[in-house]
């Protein structure tokens, strides 16, 4: 099939300007890609300091969270995140931010009620699909004897 | 060149993350669920581990990571308490995470108020 620059260009602008999906999935490798990298700069780091391979990793994850708290409390995670897209909500920031928006949001209705029960809101649902999930591998673990 | 394979991998489960927002119709919220549950998913059948320990933070980083972080506590726990394992092990092997975010979320919410939307 043959086309002619101007046919061709007429394509490309037909379909280029209405596909944001191609700018959000390359803003979303770009920024997950730099957290985890980030995320491997720290778990060198906190491996040369001399912790063990699976203490590492959840230092990592830990100092991730703090970082991710403060840009919530100081209100630049939103100004990324809605860059981001995917790139802040997948990796443990997302869960992180899930975390401490509502806490911060919820906080005028109490501590108790506003900050403690909403802090769940967000996060309750993937710690009970999530835990769920690993007891029900857990018993077909046991059962086939596959640990 | 381990940084270099981080982001890549990393950018990659990103970029599944976005594709699923933009042509479901499927919120942030749901996002982090699947993201978790596919990892344990993932991790059960012996798939995540190998990209773990390939990929480093590439892979434990994102919640799919979390999934696997998962499973591999809930390995740890059979292997020492047998079935009972299968119910300590999840929340023993997330707690870091979990309490972590929580305790982060507290503190921020003493000093930080979120503006007026």
């Amino acid at each position: 099939m043959r086309i002619s620059n101007e046919e061709y260009s007429e394509m490309i602008n037909k379909t280029a300007p209405k596909s944001p999906i191609v700018k959000d999935c390359i803003f979303a490798f770009l920024f997950g890609g730099g957290i985890c990298a980030f995320g491997e700069v720290l778990r060198t780091m906190f491996l040369n300091m001399g912790a063990s391979e699976d203490n590492a990793k959840t230092y990592v994850c830990l100092t991730l969270i703090a970082i991710t708290a403060i840009l919530t409390g100081i209100g630049v995670f939103d100004k990324i995140a809605k860059i981001a897209g995917a790139g802040t909500i997948v990796p443990i920031t997302g869960f992180a931010n899930s975390v401490v928006a509502p806490a911060m949001e919820f906080q005028t209705e109490g501590r108790i009620m506003g900050t403690g029960a909403n802090m769940f809101k967000l996060s309750g649902p993937v710690i009970v699909y999530g835990c769920s999930a690993a007891v029900i591998y857990g018993v077909i673990a046991y059962l086939f004897k596959l640990y | 060149m381990e940084i270099l394979k981080a982001f890549i991998v990393g950018g990659l489960i990103c970029v599944i993350g976005q594709i699923l927002i933009d042509k479901t119709s499927l919120t942030p919220a749901k996002i982090l669920v699947l993201f978790v549950v596919m990892g344990v998913v993932l991790g059960a059948v012996g798939i995540y581990e190998p990209l773990s320990k390939w990929a480093g933070s590439g892979a434990n980083v994102p919640l799919t990571g979390f999934g696997n972080l998962l499973v591999q506590g809930t390995k740890k726990a059979l292997r020492e308490d047998g079935l009972l394992g299968a119910i300590t092990g999840p929340l023993t092997s997330g707690a870091a995470g979990i309490t972590g975010a929580f305790f982060a979320g507290l503190i921020v919410s003493l000093f930080a108020r979120s503006k007026a939307k």
